[in-house]
Order: structure tokens, then sequence, then C-alpha cells
């Protein structure tokens, strides 16, 4: 592992698609008046292909859809709730159906994922977007869990010209991959620590707390496997499977809803049709909306998602 | 460009062709579908439009955004009389072996986007405009949507945004039929004075009565060769289910299927 830098993800896209910009003039970057401190630079030295819509995720994804239509290759940045969910059904007629028959590169970067606006409370949130998002078909969805993959997007979102979307933490986070870590897009995981028995499967910002909690339990002579899967769609099924297949419980964690076709349902699709005999417990939160003020670690503690709960729920598949 | 003669005679046989269709498939939303005939009589065989049925991606044609999808009908017989599609296609509307759908898809030669869920189209053209200026290609975007399309808010949020950027090349034609699904606009939300509204929102504004052929060509000439910066609209007045004496006063025709009796009736007196 490389030394610990901290970075928010979107910087570290927005710098990526710069670069990209300088050496492609058929990059159009668009916001819903949606900022970072990259994009101050990008909006900056690219006064004509950068559009800020205004306060208007729709009319967002339907301007990207038209310069995508022409051969553009667009970015479309917004708080991730508002992005997903006030555009679901612009995402779903002029990406998720168009894009089954014309070429349309459109990537999709929504930033506050899960509850890292956690402060703002319940309308910030956003614990539905895996599940609604990789129900349309067409759309490809990355889940990065730090920075570099984030970076890494970049290139793999200029070559597949089609419809994605990322899902960012908003927070500044230490990254978890070393210059040496191959991404293989269409392996969509990374196998961070190999365990007996017992298989964390975590994406985004729950990795980080699966890291964390592992990492305390190996030094308590526990060795849990950790999963890092950061392609939700599409996932490669069966070399996943090789991997789980060696324990003999799975514990999907994720900053979503629990059991409402987030990464556990990918987990329990891919388990389900194998016979392998393989527990699996699925951990993220509860059917309600979090009305209670603090910050994540604390919203993590009162949703029994804490460390303790994670290593808890590893000792008890025992 | 054809004599207004001529394209009358067509606007007319566009209407016979368009009930035939309807009687083949009684899903197919007739009296919106009959409210914008004209319309793309004379954008199709008016010489307003640039197309190439032979070359559909072809970088020199004009974009046309049918955004009130469920009007459509009235274009199919005039994407095959002009060669998109087998004329064939035409009867088989409605059947399993079809591309033709009641609301238009890209499946269909000539369609350019996905419509029918009301108020994309304006903005996918807005996408579509900036990208042509990009290109500094002379082309246009066209698009027709219906009134009741208004209502949807994304419509507005491209209306703005088409005016701030200064997209001359954007064409918007509103088939002003009036009518919704159920019942006068003017009872539902009331969008007049819609001339106004375009104008203070920084539009080109014409209106134009959507059935005149002489007076419609004159007015799209007049919005297409202008390039003031400005976006612009022309608000053509029509009936919707203009043409079928029984649909023309009902305020619920939108959903109005007719019988083929009634059909052939209709068809026998246009003969």
């Amino acid at each position: 592992m490389s030394p610990v830098e901290i970075k928010t993800m979107r910087d570290a896209l927005i710098e990526g698609v710069i670069k990209k910009m300088r050496n492609d003039e058929r990059i159009f970057f668009l916001s819903a008046d949606m900022g970072a401190p990259a994009l101050d630079k990008l909006r900056c030295e690219f006064k004509d292909r950068f559009i800020n819509v205004g306060i208007a995720e729709q009319n967002l994804i339907n301007v990207s859809t038209g310069l995508a239509l022409e051969g553009f290759t667009v970015y479309a940045y917004a708080i991730a709730g508002f992005l997903t969910m006030r555009a679901y059904e612009q995402i779903r007629t002029n990406l998720a159906l168009l894009s089954q028959q014309r070429t349309i590169n459109v990537n999709l970067v929504g930033v506050g994922t899960g509850i890292s606006y956690d402060l703002s409370g319940p309308s910030h949130h956003c614990l539905e977007d895996i599940s609604i998002i990789r129900t349309l078909p067409n759309i490809i969805l990355c889940s990065p869990s730090d920075w570099f993959i984030a970076e890494k997007f970049v290139e793999f979102s200029v070559e597949v010209k089609k419809p994605k979307y990322i899902r960012l933490d908003s927070k500044p986070l230490p990254r978890i991959y070393g210059d040496e870590a191959h991404f293989d897009w269409d392996q969509g995981f990374f196998e961070l620590l190999e365990g007996k028995d017992v298989c964390i499967v975590s994406t985004g910002y729950a990795t980080h707390k699966a890291l964390e909690a592992a990492q305390k339990m190996k030094a308590a002579q526990y060795e849990v496997g950790l999963i890092d899967v950061f392609m939700l769609k599409p996932t490669n099924d069966a070399s996943l499977f090789d991997l789980l297949k060696r324990y003999k419980t799975v514990i999907t964690f994720e900053e979503s809803f629990a059991n409402k076709g987030g990464l556990d349902s990918l987990i329990s699709k891919i388990l389900c049709n194998k016979t392998a005999n393989i527990r699996l417990k699925s951990l993220g939160f509860g059917d309600k909306y979090i009305f209670k003020s603090g910050d994540r670690k604390s919203l993590y503690e009162t949703n029994g998602l804490g460390e303790q709960a994670i290593i808890k729920a590893v000792i008890d598949s025992k | 460009m054809k004599s207004f003669e001529v394209l009358k005679e067509k606007a007319r046989w566009v209407r016979k062709e368009t009930l035939k269709l309807h009687k083949h498939a009684p899903e197919t939303r007739l009296a919106s579908s009959l409210s914008d005939i004209e319309i793309f009589v004379v954008l199709y065989y008016g010489g307003i439009l640039s197309y190439d049925p032979m070359n559909l991606q072809w970088e020199g044609r004009d974009r046309f955004i049918i955004s009130k999808g469920h009007g459509v009908v009235s274009l199919y017989p005039i994407l095959a009389d002009l060669d998109f599609f087998d004329k064939e296609e035409l009867s088989k509307i409605g059947t399993a072996d079809s591309f033709l759908c009641v609301i238009p898809d890209t499946a269909t030669p000539g369609i350019e986007t996905i419509n029918g869920s009301l108020g994309h189209g304006l903005g996918v053209a807005c996408g579509v405009a900036k990208a042509l200026k990009r290109k500094k290609s002379e082309q246009r975007v066209f698009v027709l949507c219906g009134d009741g399309e208004l209502n949807e808010g994304s419509v507005w949020e491209a209306i703005m945004f088409a005016s701030y950027h200064k997209l001359d090349n954007l064409k918007l034609i509103v088939d002003n039929n009036k009518i919704s699904m159920l019942d006068f606009q003017k009872n539902i939300l009331g969008l007049e004075p819609l001339e106004d509204k375009f104008k203070v929102f920084g539009w080109q504004a014409e209106i134009t009565d959507g059935h005149n052929i002489e007076q419609l060509y004159s007015s799209l000439k007049k919005l297409t060769s202008v390039k003031n910066g400005l976006p612009g609209v022309l608000i053509a007045n029509t009936l919707k289910g203009k043409g079928v004496t029984i649909l023309e006063s009902d305020p619920l025709c939108h959903v109005k299927s007719l019988k083929a009796d009634e059909i052939d009736k209709i068809l026998e007196n246009y003969e």
C-alpha cells in the first residue's frame, strides 16, 4: 500500500478530466450549479466547454443527451441524490433507453452518496441510488471506495462510449489503492484481504469502515476476508463467485438501505444461482430515513453499523 | 419546394392516410395526429427541413425532434412517402412485425430521439443546438411540442437555457391545439398569453394559423431565416382532431378512438 494521501474523489476525477479536455476538444463538462475546488480550475480554463445549466437537474440530463447525440463526451455533475432522483425519468428515457439504439457517452457524476452529507439531514442523504440505477438497462454503475479509482475512471469513461453513473463520496478520504493496483473494469472488484470462513463485501465509503474493522480483527488473530466491489454494473459474477466460494459466510456492507436492491442484492444473486452453501448477511441502513442530527460516525453507531457491530456480525457468523 | 396547391393536396392525402393508420391501430392518438398535419407537410415538402432518407445520420441534415410523440401518426405516411422506410410498413402498424409504435422511437427511420414522455424534447434539442454551434454547423434543430406539454417544468428549464445560450439555431413549433387529455388548457393551467411568455423569456415568438399552408410556410420561412441570437418559437394555432367533426368539438378527443365503419364513412367523404 502506498502513502495514505487524503483527497476528495470529485477533485481527483475532475483533475483527470481537465487533463483529458486539454487533448480532446470533444469533451463537455456540465454542472447543475455544483462546484468543487478542481472545478474552479476547469471552468476557468475551458470557458466554452463548461456549462452551468443552473439548478436544473432535468435539463442537465437532457442537454447532456443532446450534446452526446452529436458525438461529444459529456460529464454531468450534480449532487448525487438530486441527479439520480430528481432527474430519474430523464436518465431512464434519454440515457438508458436511447443508448440502446444510439451511441451516447454521458457520464453522470454524483457527489454525496450515502450519508456523506451527514449533517445536512435526510433530504441530502442518498441511500437509494445504487438500487434505482442498477435496475436500468444499459447504464454502467461505478462505486469507487477511494479517489484513486475515481481518477482511474476518467480513462475508462472516455474509452467506453456508454452512459455511466459514478457515485462519489463527498468527504476527503484516504487512498486505499497504491500505484501498482491494476484496474480491471471487466472484473470490477478487488480482494483487499484474504480471510477464513467469513468475508465482508463492501462498496464505496463502507470499504473504509470494513477495512478498519478487519485490521483490528486481524490484530486479534481473526482473519476476515474483504472484497471491495467498485463496479456495481456490470460485475463479473463468475470470478466474484470464485472468491466467495472459499467462505462459509458472506457479509455485505454498504451505505445504502439494506435489502432494497443494493450491493446485497447483487451478491445475493451471485450466491443463489450457485449450489455452494454460503450464508449471506446484509449490513446497511434500515427501512427508514434518518432525522437524527450527527456526524457520520455517530449516525453509524445509532443505526447499528458502528465498528463493534461489524466485528460482532463477523464473530457471530463463525 | 412544391407549390402551395401541391402541399394542400399532400395534407389532404396525409389526413386520409392517418385515418387509415388509425383504423389499423385504434390505440393511436388520432386527434393529436390531426392537428399537426400541415406543420409536418410544410416542414417536409415545403423545403424547410433538410434531410436525406438514404443517410439518416447525415451531418448536413436539420435535426427534427418530435417531442409530442403521440402526434406522430400523421408523420408516418410522410416518412414512407419520402422513402425513409418501405410504404408496406404502414399497414403493419400495430402488429408484431412493425417498428411503428403509437409513440415514436428511434427504431423508426427518420426519428431522432425517444419521444412522447413529455418535456424532454426541447432540453435534448438545446444540447444538440449547442453541439451544432460548437461544430460550426449551419444546420438547425426543430422541435415540435404540444401546448399541454408546456405544463412540464423541464420545458421551462430548457426555454431559459436556450435564450441564455443564444441558440438561434433552435426552432420550436408549438402545436397549440388547446386541449390536453382531460380538458381545454384554459381550464387546467391557462397558458395564455403564450406569445408574451416566450418573449419575456428572451425568445423570438410568432403566431400563425397552423392549418393554413401559406401562412405556415411564410412564418416558418421567417423563423428559420433569422439569426439574431434568439431562439425562435412559432405558435401554430390548430384544432385538435382537425378534419373529423366528431373529434373537433370534444374536449376528451385525445383518447377517443374511431370505429372502423366511422373511419370508412369519413374517408368516403374525402374522395
